[in-house]
């Protein structure tokens, strides 16, 4: 999918993520994080995030995270929103999801 | 290096602080010594204990360089007298000072300057919060503070461990011969139950107040025989800190479930009967069991004798309707607790000793039934953490956790199973404060856990329907929910020393990188 | 055993402190909404959320249904889509008011079901009928299809569409009401009554909750944790009512062991409905844990 819009998904409310995503000039994916349960689960977070944008097939984005200690099904639903309405994409292709 | 009975490394030695005993069980020390007393100083007749300033007070005292001054922690978020006095200290050039308060609050944050500056080098108290509590974790302090519980401290200054060189004691109310109480004026806080054990054992004592009464000021709970001298100011707190408004009920349906599940506990659990005692915290879930057990203490007629600790309104409330038969207070929690100890006999303030401490000949805790607390972190072993958060920061106070714990035939902890994303139930607790053999039941919104060693409640619980777990159960829900969190990394710097109740080294924490 | 659906607690889709751990509370049913209570900006974000909660986060057993927005509106394709994938136990319907709209939407979860491969009709569904047309038609939407549990009252659009409003007795709502009943009762499936919008009024709510057991109602829909126990309390039943229920029963069974065609108690005849009435007791006095039932065989609809 291709981002090429700013667009944002989620909240700052407990338990939730906001998540920024922009379009990129260079290749590959710019990654910011900033959470509250960085010292513990901050690898993990960018782990999913990562894995997830694989999945949507996001090649070149800037994704700024702001996690308010969201579950990682939280934060993957966040991220697959902002990244559909950054790619302009209305009908997500649900046939893909096992 | 030893290893302590719930296996954390204690070391033998620690430079400025002197040897360490470590932890070996709940009822382990056997004290060997005499009570502490201080120095008898006299105050002869027409001689005035009134003196202009806190600067006069601290030059009179005769405070020197290394020495240690207490204060309470009373007037909680509201205290200026801390800061004033510390201030006031770092102007006349002394330096080296101990800081021995009952705990500390994030209002205390200006002592961060005075710790760069010299002038305070050491810190021992129940808690520690805001930026100050922040520094210290990052290792500002030379020497590690030491954490003592409520009944710890008191137990510390009765047998001469701390040594108190000057006591200076914000009182709402006060004479001028230095009878005070907590009953009346614009910083009025009810009882002063952790400043009587300082005026009794500091070698001088000093009373500051913004409300000088006229003589004689009694009941009260410092009395003049205990008191050097008497400083009147035009303010010592904020009352918008000192005293919260009425406590309200909570309408989180977390807490509620939570105490749902704590009220069903304590009902089947055998110790509800008339003559029972109970103690439970501020916080909404620990409100919300004491109001569940008040409906079946009606509709059973049942009667307490007493309730015990940190009072709030609602304790009251079931004093005046019979309900509950006498109120021990060491610190009045809401608006409604403290003008209730100045006016009914049967709100009995006690001083800290008398509430907790292990080494008397027998403190209120021991006659506990059952006690509800709370907790940052619980591990697999019981063990209880309510002084470091999970980013292992310091952000608590040990208070009257470990003593309530030991002595109650029924310690009960209320905590959501996952705060955010973070478990409350780990493997290891970043600090243990009260250790596992002390706790009983753990309740939490997602099931509950009766400590194996609790046989007896085990059978009694299992025949109910409550959603009864092991603890490692409930640490496996928790991090299935959440994933296992990484473990916190500290550095090698010992910033912290927390001592048990009765004076061993339970835990030591250390520097956040 | 008897499945209760006691309550149903809505859940906003779009709000991951509720979704992540709503079953704790003890509702018969968790209901996410796709629905009203999210906003038509948000709709994707509630779909998605809903999806990767379900696909992830272990619900311990709670019966779980998603309230999707109707086939009529450019969300509903896209929620079926997305939902029948994350397999719930009920997809919920909202204003139902025709037996079409109820095998429109079937024939889409049939579909992908298929595409998913599970076996179709796995997934059953409930429908709500929240206008004067769908309560009229209430008899037909109930026989609609097999998938149907059970149909629903939702009471605020029907009483605008009536030109009156909600009232605590709840007069307005008594024909709709029993209405409803006669179509579930006909087609055997569940009747789930409105939900009692002002959490702090609890008197008012226990009233009304009284009023929906007497009429029928196998259970209530509530919009907040605390509504729950109230709820469960009232569908309680007495030590009475279960003792004699005990009896009932045990009369029954050894009717059945001696062969005997006929049952009897007390010297008087029992007859079935007395019998399933007895055990509809005896299963509700289980859920509230006032009652343990040996051996747990399978009764209902």
């Amino acid at each position: 999918m291709n981002v090429k819009t700013i667009a944002m998904a989620g909240t700052l409310e407990s338990s939730d993520v906001s998540i920024v995503v922009e379009p990129s000039r260079n290749e590959g994916i710019t990654l910011e994080l900033n959470s509250l349960v960085e010292k513990q689960y901050g690898e993990q977070i960018k782990c999913v995030v990562l894995e997830t944008l694989e999945q949507l097939k996001v090649k070149k984005a800037i994704v700024k995270i702001h996690d308010k200690g969201a579950l990682d099904c939280v934060i993957i639903a966040r991220l697959q929103t902002a990244v559909l309405r950054a790619a302009g994409v209305e009908t997500f292709n649900w046939e893909e999801e096992k | 290096m030893a290893i302590n009975k719930i296996g954390r490394e204690i070391p033998d030695y620690i430079e400025g602080i002197g040897e360490l005993k470590s932890y070996e069980g709940p009822f382990s020390v056997e004290p060997a010594k005499r009570r502490f007393g201080r120095k008898i100083s006299t105050i002869t007749p027409k001689q005035s204990k009134i003196l202009e300033d806190i600067e006069q007070a601290i030059i009179e005292t005769g405070l020197k360089d290394g020495m240690t001054i207490s204060f309470h922690h009373h007037f909680r978020e509201g205290d200026y007298i801390i800061n004033m006095v510390v201030d006031t200290i770092a102007k006349l050039g002394i330096k080296n000072i101990t800081l021995a308060p009952s705990s500390l609050n994030s209002v205390h944050a200006p002592i961060i300057e005075h710790i760069k500056n010299g002038v305070i080098t050491k810190i021992e108290t129940s808690g520690l919060r805001g930026s100050l509590a922040d520094a210290i974790s990052k290792g500002i302090l030379e020497y590690p503070v030491k954490i003592r519980s409520h009944g710890g401290r008191a137990r510390a200054i009765e047998a001469g461990d701390v040594k108190i060189d000057v006591a200076f004691l914000g009182v709402p109310a006060c004479d001028e011969y230095g009878n005070a109480n907590g009953h009346s004026g614009k910083s009025f806080c009810g009882s002063l139950g952790y400043a009587k054990v300082d005026a009794q054992y500091a070698d001088k004592v000093v009373l500051i107040t913004d409300n000088l009464v006229p003589y004689p000021n009694v009941p009260a709970s410092i009395a003049q025989t205990d008191v050097d001298f008497v400083v009147k100011m035009d303010a010592i707190g904020d009352p918008k800190g000192i005293v919260s408004g009425a406590t309200r009920y909570t309408k989180n349906p977390r807490e509620l479930l939570i105490a749902k599940y704590a009220a069903t506990v304590i009902k089947e659990s055998g110790y509800l009967a008339d003559g029972f005692s109970m103690q439970c915290g501020t916080g909404g879930a620990s409100l919300a069991v004491a109001r569940s057990i008040k409906q079946t203490m009606i509709e059973k007629d049942i009667k307490a004798s007493f309730a015990l600790g940190g009072i709030t309104g609602q304790f009251v409330e079931m004093l005046e309707e019979g309900l509950i038969n006498k109120l021990y207070d060491t610190q009045c929690f809401d608006l409604t607790a403290a003008k209730s100890i100045g006016t009914n006999p049967n709100h009995v303030e006690i001083d800290a000793g008398f509430y907790a401490n292990p080494h008397n000949k027998g403190c209120a805790v021991n006659v506990l039934d059952i006690v509800i607390l709370s907790a940052l972190e619980v591990d697999t072993e019981f063990n209880v953490n309510v002084i470091t958060g999970s980013d292992g920061v310091l952000r608590g106070a040990s208070g009257g956790h470990c003593d309530t714990a030991a002595g109650s035939k029924l310690s009960i902890i209320v905590a959501p199973l996952i705060r955010g994303r973070i478990p409350t139930i780990v493997e290891n607790v970043n600090t243990v404060i009260t250790p596992g053999e002390t706790i009983d039941v753990v309740v939490t919104d997602r099931g509950i856990a009766v400590n194996p060693l609790r046989t007896d409640l085990i059978e009694k619980l299992s025949k109910t329907n409550l959603p009864i777990f092991t603890i490692e159960e409930l640490k496996e829900k928790a991090e299935k929910i959440a994933g296992k969190p990484k473990a916190i990394q500290y550095g090698e710097k010992i910033v912290a020393l927390v001592e048990y109740r009765d004076g061993t080294i339970i835990d030591v924490i250390k520097e956040v990188k | 055993m008897l499945k209760l659906r006691r309550t149903m607690m809505y859940v906003p889709g779009n709000n991951p402190s509720m979704v992540k751990d709503a079953h704790i509370f003890g509702a018969d049913t968790v209901m996410f909404d796709l629905e009203d209570s999210v906003s038509i900006n948000e709709k994707d974000a509630a779909r998605f959320l809903v999806y990767n909660a379900l696909k992830r986060i272990d619900y311990e057993g709670a019966e779980i249904a998603v309230r999707i927005n109707g086939l009529d509106t450019p969300f509903g394709l896209q929620d079926l889509e997305a939902i029948v994938r994350a397999k719930p136990d009920i997809i919920r319907l909202p204003k139902t008011e025709t037996p079409q709209d109820v095998i429109e939407v079937e024939k889409v979860i049939a579909e992908i079901e298929g595409k998913i491969g599970i076996e179709v009709g796995t997934i059953k569904m409930m429908a709500a009928v929240e206008s004067a047309l769908g309560i009229l038609n209430a008899r037909e939407i109930a026989a609609a299809s097999s998938r149907l549990v059970g149909i629903a009252i939702g009471a605020e659009d029907f009483v605008t569409d009536m030109k009156t409003t909600r009232s605590l007795d709840g007069v307005e709502l008594l024909a709709a009401r029993s209405q409803l009943l006669f179509a579930a009762r006909a087609a055997g499936i569940y009747a789930l009554d409105t939900v009692f919008s002002d959490v702090n009024d609890e008197d008012g709510f226990a009233n009304e909750v009284k009023l929906i057991k007497q009429l029928g109602f196998d259970g209530k829909s509530v919009i907040n944790p605390r509504q729950i126990d109230v709820v469960h309390d009232i569908y309680t039943p007495t030590d009475k009512e279960i003792e004699k229920s005990i009896r009932v029963i045990t009369a029954s069974e050894e009717a059945l062991k001696k062969g005997s065609g006929v049952v009897s108690l007390d010297g008087k005849m029992i007859d079935k409905p007395i019998i399933e009435r007895a055990q509809r007791v005896l299963t509700l006095a289980a859920a509230a844990g006032v009652y343990a039932i040996e051996g747990g065989k399978e009764i209902g609809y």
